[in-house]
């Protein structure tokens, strides 16, 4: 009945969707011009070295913002649960390592050598495992139990542990800003008029090196195929032989990983830290893997980039009051235009 | 108890929610009485904590449409709240004098509460419009992005907003006319032209407002409108089959609920003569959430139990624990432990820093106890826990044929 009308119609309907699409993208590329062509103008008014120097900032600022951003996507991924928890165990990397920090014979002032930098290497090591035993517990305490609970249940538990763990780091360290050892030499190179400071590049390298080591892992082992499986399919790699709840566990153990490592960086790049200091991480993180594409381990390196980078340039060239807004209102457009983040591919609802 | 249980679960043809409503609505139409006569010296105090606590039950009721009739996670809910409450605030109070418009502007409180439901309305369909074809978490996330943006907004517009400092001394809502009695310390006598500053006229404003809303609530719910909800919460895509249209549908969840958040942002902003941007932050938005969940997502009177036990927790337990345990340690001789020392910061001090942890851990633990929520709708309990009953019939019937 009509079956060449419908087929005609649907064909209409389709031609008419990719037109409307066509013009929401000539819209958004119009306003991504615009945009780019007055920070363009500013660049040019503020000269080339203030732009290295902004730029250095972005991408120290961007590399932790990727490496918390990777423990969201890569538990959302999974179990498809936002993990508010996750932020506030990048805070307590924070804590943790500030803490140990003097433990390994590391003090402000001193010069910075190579015994400096194995001290250093063994805080890092250790703020990051004691974080990813952490986040297993938790997964273990919290979440595993609901797995086949109502949808919101899990979401509810996580806002839990997200406010036992900022109270447990309020009654250790207080409710004001907490300073954190500056170790790191604060020298650095002049290039073009810009100082690159040490600090810019030891975070940069780190978060590089960890994401690429991640990349890594998840390509080419066996547990990271693992977890491509179960996040694709949990039923099916179940079917596969493969230990769902140990791989979950490794998930959240590895997302910690990078937390604490970010955490860790945080503190020695900024030199403060502060009790509800992952709730605001937390979030931006948790916007840059939605921007990335969530689920997906390099639109979330992606998203934190550039989250830092639109966080530095906003800063830097227009009024910092509005940056937080128009970092919002730039996801929020983002999923407008692309419903599944700039890296995201349509997954099947589950 | 197991009695009790089971005529809860089972029993007569009646919805258990009757009684959940008669108890409800019995006990918050003593409560006044309930305070005057056991807590006379404190009794004002208490009405104004109980009118606050109406302003969550408010909002929770709104979210509830959203979250649990449509199934559509918001988690930037307090932006309309803080709509709601701004609105009031630019149209009742002298306030427009400061603004470029350099004109007060004072309308009615009644007038405003509708009129800042439509704005909050509207707001939600300019959100949800181009939004809400997303699916599931996407979504969840723009509405966060919203309700982040909208407070820093009215930070930094500061030329019509004042910034941080918000906006004061807005207008006290008035009444015609207005009996008073015994009830409030006064002769009997009918009041001409009533400028309402009692905490119990809040009270009794809000006690019937929250009727009202539950009535409509309700009606929405089992209209053709809240089975479209249902059904598009179970299964969009089935829903769409059966000619629901699934944008229209969600685009009334997000506007109805909005409303009422522009509701309580009215009555929110009145009662406080007050706002100020950092009042509608993130921090709201979970927390009218955690109500909704924790009481019982879809379920009315569990939404309203889980908001009264939240709101207990977070606004009155919480902030007592301190004094109290300061007054035990006094009272069984401990005094020593009241003196900070080192980093050590005395036990009042160190108590109140236990808030956000305790309350931390009264959401894993409830989550953990009871995922379904408090007191969850009949119907939702029974499709959870349809699968269950099916398995042991069919293990039944297996041990029978051996």
């Amino acid at each position: 009945m009509g079956t060449i009308g419908d087929a005609i119609r649907q064909r209409r309907s389709v031609l008419r969707a990719g037109v409307t699409g066509l013009a929401l993208n000539a819209a958004l590329i119009l306003l991504i011009a615009a945009f780019l062509l007055v920070l363009l103008q500013r660049v040019v008014e503020h000269g080339p070295s203030f732009f290295l120097q902004i730029l250095a900032f972005a991408l120290a600022n961007g590399g932790i913002y990727a490496l918390i951003a990777l423990g969201y996507t890569m538990v959302y991924g999974i179990i498809e649960l936002i993990n508010f928890a996750h932020g506030d165990v990048f805070a307590f990397g924070a804590f943790l390592s500030a803490s140990i920090i003097p433990v390994v014979g590391l003090a402000e002032g001193q010069s910075f050598g190579v015994g400096s930098a194995l001290g250093l290497l063994v805080v890092f090591v250790v703020t990051m495992f004691v974080c990813g035993v952490l986040n297993v517990s938790i997964e273990r305490i919290a979440y595993r139990p609901l797995r086949n609970a109502p949808r919101l249940a899990p979401l509810i538990t996580a806002v839990g542990v997200s406010f036992f763990l900022e109270g447990a780091l309020f009654l250790w360290k207080g409710p004001s800003n907490v300073h954190y050892p500056n170790i790191l030499p604060s020298t650095g190179f002049e290039i073009f008029g810009a100082t690159l400071g040490v600090k810019e590049i030891i975070v940069i390298v780190t978060s590089v090196v960890l994401m690429v080591a991640l990349a890594i892992f998840v390509d080419r082992t066996r547990l990271g195929k693992a977890m491509r499986a179960t996040a694709q399919d949990r039923d099916a790699a179940l079917l596969m032989g493969i230990d769902i709840d140990q791989t979950i566990a490794a998930t959240f153990f590895i997302g910690a990983l990078l937390a604490g490592a970010g955490g860790t960086m945080f503190g020695l790049y900024y030199n403060t830290s502060v009790f509800d200091l992952g709730f605001s991480a937390g979030l931006f993180a948790f916007t840059a893997a939605v921007f990335g594409g969530i689920g997906n381990i390099y639109g979330a390196a992606i998203g934190g980039m550039f989250i830092g980078i639109i966080r530095s340039f906003w800063d830097g060239y227009f009024d910092s009051a509005w940056t937080d807004v128009v970092i919002f209102a730039i996801l929020i457009l983002t999923l407008v235009f692309r419903p599944t983040g700039i890296m995201g591919m349509r997954v099947p609802e589950k | 108890m197991s009695a009790i249980r089971q005529f809860w679960r089972t029993g007569p043809r009646r919805d258990p929610n009757t009684i959940a409503y008669i108890v409800l609505i019995v006990c918050g139409a003593l409560l006044p009485a309930f305070l005057q006569v056991f807590l006379s010296g404190t009794s004002t105090f208490w009405l104004t904590v109980f009118g606050d606590m109406g302003v969550y039950i408010l909002l929770a009721i709104g979210l509830n449409v959203v979250v649990g009739l449509a199934g559509l996670l918001d988690l930037g809910y307090a932006a309309f709240f803080a709509i709601g409450a701004y609105t009031y605030a630019m149209l009742a109070s002298e306030h427009g004098v400061v603004t470029p418009l350099h004109q007060a502007i004072h309308v009615p409180f009644w007038i405003v509460l509708l009129v800042a439901m439509f704005v909050a309305a509207s707001f939600g369909v300019i959100l949800g419009a181009p939004t809400l074809r997303l699916r599931g978490d996407y979504l969840a996330i723009v509405t966060l992005g919203f309700g982040e943006i909208v407070p820093r907004v009215f930070k930094n517009a500061a030329v019509w907003t004042s910034g941080a400092n918000g906006v004061s001394a807005l207008d006290i809502p008035s009444l015609p006319a207005w009996i008073q009695g015994p009830w409030s310390g006064d002769p009997f006598a009918i009041v001409q032209d009533f400028k309402i500053l009692a905490p119990l006229a809040y009270y009794v404003i809000m006690f019937i407002l929250l009727i009202l809303c539950v009535i409509l609530v309700r009606n929405l719910h089992r209209s053709r409108l809240g089975r479209a909800w249902m059904a598009v919460r179970e299964d969009e895509v089935a829903a769409a089959a059966m000619g629901v249209n699934t944008v229209a549908t969600k685009l009334y969840a997000f506007a109805i609920g909005a409303a009422f958040s522009g509701f309580a942002g009215t009555y929110y902003a009145a009662k406080l003569s007050l706002v100020s941007p950092e009042n509608f932050g993130f921090s709201v938005s979970i927390t009218i959430l955690v109500m909704v969940v924790l009481g019982g997502m879809g379920n009315i009177p569990g939404v309203i139990t889980g908001s009264i036990v939240i709101y207990s927790v977070i606004f009155i337990l919480l902030p007592q624990l301190p004094d109290y345990a300061t007054g035990l340690v006094q009272s069984v001789g401990l005094s020593g432990l009241t003196q900070s020392s080192g980093d050590y910061p005395g036990i009042g001090e160190f108590i109140s820093r236990l808030k956000f942890l305790v309350f931390g851990l009264i959401l894993v633990v409830t989550m953990l106890l009871r995922p379904q929520g408090l007191l969850p709708s009949r119907q939702r309990e029974q499709e959870l826990t349809k699968g269950v009953h099916e398995d042991t019939t069919i293990v039944d019937v297996t041990a029978e044929t051996a």
